[in-house]
């Protein structure tokens, strides 16, 4: 049953198929998160003034302290991704921890400030603002916390067992893209007053 | 190195995989790519039957407004808008997607760049286990109580986004799951039809080389992964909408419904050229085979293919000319709309050119890729009217623009198909089918089609509206000899539907008692035709093929046979 499928291991392209299904799946991605901002946008050039004063309520600190863990993060998840190079699995082990912990903070962060907004009455009804605040970034916490997972059973199910390492590359790329995401949700709903 | 080494020895060790697997991880739970196709293709062709059987039991309310319909009984207004919607529901998104896409693409590409399966053999097998959960919450969906969603296959707020004006609580919202989940298996599946394009090619096999059909089922994923994006993100807001009462497209609370319109055609446009570029790839196929001829500027119908897909993300406002959107915009829109026609007229034209001068077979494959290239073109030349604003704004939600629509999906999802099961059948199943109901069924299917919509272009002109259940209770539409044209519209989809028994009779004849076809039946170049009918687990048994030439040398000059596979070797080169 198990036995080797010639298609896997061809590359004409040069590039390793999991790295270009990765490149292709965070196209699509882009695309996802890109109607929704458009949308956004579109929204908010239209009702300016009162959406501005609806946007003067989200906690800009909290965003900033969870702009820092992603950027740390990405940071870390490329330490991981160049000890996975020299094979060192002790070393590639401990960064993705380090990585999924600073999602962990964000994670927890997120989930600070949703708590106090709602207990302020800015749920996803008290306006089209906070529909589209919740929407977005409950898909992006939704994202962050995907990859957490992924790269927990990476961390746990290949590299312990010395195997699969192009999979952090494979990850720390999509996480990269988690976070680029933010760069564009944190002026969009926090800064952008 | 053991990959490198590996990789083109094929299955030596292909014995130690042969012991009998049961029915279900055989047929069920497979990973190979001409299995999950064969599980497309008949999903898709059940859910045919249940679009075809909804266009009836409509179609007939509209002849015989009132009367009990056989096999329905009296269609109350409601139900008559959960047939139209789901219908067009059921006809793009579980048929023509699944058929031509997904069925045509796993089946075709890695036998035609010559490998033994997809570069992702799981995720295809989940992307149909996700599609095949889709249309069963789709057909869940026509079972709740208020019915299935009725507010047409566009689902437009507010219709769409409030219970009270739809009605159907649990309808609307299950068709949208539905159809969100049907995109997530699309998403998975093309994925995999790019990357396996890109990276698993036959040795030799240069981009070049790639079968058109190939080139056409991969750029139609990489315009669906385009396109679709924007429509997740507003079937989110709908879904929350319905759901959960937020008010991202009501108008009342601060939202914006046009928007809902923006990012559905930003998708439903672009979704057309999806659904098309397969059927034109495998016409183009087709129409070398038969012909005997190289496709006519080959270079040139890519390029165009590719430009096609660029333009068709800068169309999508041309459905919106009433719905309020800026004059200005509409005049861009006009522009752009009529610029793509020229592409698509390119790509008719190399069509046409490859037939002239060839030595034509017309086995029926080649009658209905004919029939797909004669009346693709009338729905293609009615669309350049309706593309301009001036004329759309009288045209708009007629049975004109239905009739057109009918003109185009027709030809690409029922005639094309057509077109591909005939000529790939002795692949699939070792058998060819039997030509004599094969040009019985194409006459059938031809005729009674321009049958049905040749009048719905008349009645649309005359003023005719969509969406209308009853149209005795409009005076103006409602005299003698627009109510005759209705019915003999409806009794042509009859004789229509009627025909496809014999397709399906000749299906199952032809799978038991057909004539043995052999390797290469209709002595075609591409790489499918080098292996056994059907193809064996792994494809090609023991080696690879290596490509030494483009898919379409038919009647190259000095060679005694009219083809030249793309694997034979050449022989000035040393064996």
């Amino acid at each position: 049953m198990a036995h080797q499928i010639i298609a896997t291991s061809r590359s004409r392209t040069g590039i390793p198929t999991g790295r270009l299904a990765v490149w292709w799946v965070i196209g699509s991605e882009i695309l996802i998160f890109g109607g929704l901002i458009a949308s956004y946008l579109l929204n908010r050039f239209n009702h300016g003034p009162s959406w501005s004063i609806e946007a003067a309520n989200t906690n800009t600190f909290i965003g900033a302290c969870n702009t820092f863990w992603l950027l740390t993060s990405s940071l870390f998840v490329v330490y991981a991704h160049a000890a996975s190079e020299r094979r060192d699995a002790a070393k590639t082990r401990m960064w993705i921890w380090l990585t999924i912990m600073l999602g962990g903070f964000f994670m927890g962060f997120k989930a600070y400030e949703y708590t106090t907004e709602i207990h302020h009455g800015f749920t996803l009804f008290t306006s089209n603002f906070w529909s589209f605040y919740y929407t977005a970034t409950g898909l992006h916490g939704f994202h962050v916390l995907c990859g957490m997972v992924i790269m927990a059973i990476i961390a746990e199910g290949d590299i312990k067992k010395g195997q699969n390492w192009h999979r952090v590359e494979n990850i720390g790329l999509y996480w990269h893209f988690v976070d680029i995401v933010w760069i564009f949700l944190f002026p969009l709903m926090y800064i952008a007053k | 190195m053991a990959e490198v080494a590996h990789a083109e020895v094929g299955h030596g060790d292909a014995h130690d995989d042969h012991h009998e697997q049961s029915f279900w991880s055989k047929y069920v739970f497979s990973t190979d790519h001409k299995i999950i196709g064969f599980q497309y293709m008949f999903t898709g062709m059940a859910m045919a039957l249940i679009g075809g059987y909804f266009a009836y039991v409509f179609r007939m309310q509209l002849a015989f407004p009132g009367n009990s319909i056989p096999f329905w009984g009296t269609l109350s207004p409601a139900a008559y808008n959960s047939l139209v919607t789901n219908h067009g529901t059921i006809m793009i998104f579980w048929v023509a997607m699944p058929v031509l896409i997904a069925a045509m693409g796993n089946f075709l590409i890695p036998l035609m760049i010559g490998c033994d399966d997809m570069v992702f053999p799981r995720v295809n097998r989940l992307s149909y286990q996700i599609f095949l959960l889709s249309a069963i919450v789709l057909i869940i969906s026509f079972f709740v109580p208020g019915g299935g969603f009725g507010g047409a296959w566009t689902a437009y707020p507010p219709l769409s986004a409030k219970a009270e004006y739809n009605s159907t609580p649990f309808g609307a919202p299950l068709w949208l799951i539905a159809v969100t989940l049907e995109i997530v298996a699309f998403l998975l599946g093309g994925i995999n039809f790019i990357t396996t394009t890109m990276n698993a090619r036959a040795k030799g096999m240069k981009m070049y080389d790639i079968p058109m059909i190939v080139w056409m089922i991969v750029i139609a994923s990489i315009l669906f992964m385009c396109s679709v994006g924007p429509l997740i993100a507003g079937a989110v807001m709908l879904l929350f909408d319905q759901t959960l009462g937020t008010a991202f497209f009501d108008a009342a609370a601060g939202g914006d419904p046009v928007l809902w319109q923006h990012l559905f055609w930003f998708f439903g446009h672009p979704e057309v050229y999806v659904v098309l570029l397969p059927a034109f790839g495998i016409v183009g196929e087709i129409t070398c085979t038969f012909a005997r001829k190289k496709l006519f500027s080959y270079k040139l119908i890519l390029y165009s293919t590719i430009g096609l897909g660029i333009l068709s993300f800068f169309v999508w406002a041309h459905h919106q000319f009433i719905s309020g959107v800026d004059p200005r915009a509409t005049y861009l829109f006009t522009t752009t709309t009529l610029l793509i026609s020229i592409p698509v007229a390119i790509i008719m034209f190399a069509y046409i050119a490859t037939l002239y001068g060839g030595s034509i077979r017309f086995t029926t494959a080649m009658l209905f890729g004919l029939a797909f290239t004669g009346e693709f073109l009338l729905g293609g030349v009615t669309g350049i009217w309706l593309g301009s604003s001036g004329v759309d704004i009288y045209l708009h939600d007629t049975y004109f623009v239905l009739a057109h629509f009918h003109y185009t999906f027709v030809p690409i999802a029922i005639i094309a198909t057509f077109a591909a099961v005939y000529y790939w059948f002795p692949k699939m199943f070792g058998r060819k089918m039997n030509e004599t109901l094969g040009k019985f069924h194409f006459w059938g299917t031809i005729i009674p089609f321009n049958g049905i919509f040749i009048p719905l272009f008349i009645l649309g002109a005359g003023g005719q509206h969509r969406r209308i259940y009853n149209y005795q209770h409009f005076p103006d539409l409602a005299g003698a000899d627009m109510q005759d044209m209705r019915v003999f519209a409806t009794i042509s989809l009859i004789v229509m539907l009627a025909f496809q028994l014999v397709f399906i009779a000749n299906f199952i004849i032809s799978l038991k008692k057909g004539e043995k076809a052999g390797k290469n039946p209709w002595k075609a170049n591409t790489l499918e035709w080098i292996t056994e009918s059907p193809p064996p687990h792994g494809n090609f048994g023991e080696t690879m093929p290596t490509v030494y030439r483009g898919p379409y040398e038919y009647s190259v000059e000095g060679r005694e046979q009219d083809y030249w596979p793309q694997n034979e070797k050449p022989e000035s080169e040393p064996s």
